[in-house]
């Protein structure tokens, strides 16, 4: 993955296979670090799958048995001497509070630590694909932040469905101006 | 500053147009979009064949989707374009300037383009 926010967007892309109805993506930043968290209300996994995530030979893809989501997330967080978390409640063992939290910090300043990238994209592509699930996206940052609750465009939408293209482009531009506009 | 109020207008202008959607679709581009495609470049693929559908107002015939792994990673960003009646085209290696090309020529022309697809089996 060239941007960290092809991880993020491939990450999430694992709570909507989980069948959740919100997904949070969270990332905070500092001058140094920029932590990067995706939260989910999906099935959740088992403690014996949850153990063994990070393995490559583990996937749900039923076209090839091996999945690199989580390990190249994992790696580009480990490679800047960041460290990834994953926590996970399954439906089985909780049916009233499940779903998974995926996590990983960066060093924004060593050497091995990819751009954080297009993440505005990320988060359209993520709207355009499944526009049922509420999406809230908040990113802090030292000067600014920028939010995004699809339930507050929902609101105002009634019945026209996040992704027809009027609303995507719309989006898109909501969020970049967000970036552009400096607090205070 | 972009407003609430913009989607409100667009919510006006969509319901109107609502209607006439029902029962059209004809045409489905399908983008692969999992750990192989988006490593390979599907984002922006995807992100150019919304905006240029809009932009060439082929949205109330043409829908854009995305689904996981088809099983070819080696060939991504893979792209399946569905049509009713006609056989299936897959174009593979993808970038945004082929899908702005997919578009006009075959989305809006009719023509595939033969050099960026592969032969159904």
């Amino acid at each position: 993955m060239k941007e960290l926010s092809l991880n993020i967007l491939d990450i999430a892309k694992n709570s909507v296979k989980a069948g959740a109805d919100q997904i949070e993506i969270l990332l905070a930043e500092t001058d140094e670090l920029l932590a990067v968290t995706v939260k989910d209300n999906g099935c959740g996994m088992t403690p014996e799958f949850l153990a063994s995530v990070t393995d490559p030979f583990t996937t749900t893809r039923t076209t090839r048995r091996v999945g690199l989501g989580i390990p190249l997330f994992k790696l580009a967080s480990e490679q800047t001497g960041g460290t990834f978390h994953i926590a996970s409640r399954d439906i089985g063992s909780h049916p009233e509070d499940h779903g998974t939290e995926t996590g990983a910090t960066f060093f924004k300043t060593h050497i091995d630590c990819a751009p954080l990238g297009d993440v505005v994209s990320s988060v359209v592509t993520l709207i355009q694909a499944d526009p049922d699930i509420r999406w809230i996206f908040i990113h802090t940052m030292k000067d600014r932040s920028v939010r995004l609750d699809t339930n507050e465009l929902k609101a105002v939408l009634g019945d026209v469905p996040l992704n027809v293209p009027e609303v995507i482009a719309w989006i898109g531009d909501y969020l970049k101006e967000q970036y552009d506009h400096k607090e205070g | 500053m972009k407003s609430l109020a913009e989607l409100q207008a667009i919510r006006e202008k969509m319901q109107s147009k609502v209607i006439l959607r029902e029962g059209s679709g004809d045409v489905r581009v399908v983008v692969g979009m999992a750990t192989c495609g988006i490593a390979a470049g599907a984002r922006p693929v995807l992100n150019t064949f919304v905006e240029e559908v809009a932009k060439q107002g082929l949205s109330d015939k043409v829908t854009v989707t995305q689904t996981g792994c088809i099983g070819i990673c080696q060939f991504e960003p893979v792209v399946e374009i569905y049509e009713a009646g006609k056989e299936k085209v897959t174009y593979v290696k993808m970038t945004a300037e082929k899908a702005k090309e997919v578009v006009e020529k075959h989305l809006k022309g009719g023509k595939v383009i033969e050099d960026y697809a592969i032969k159904n089996i």
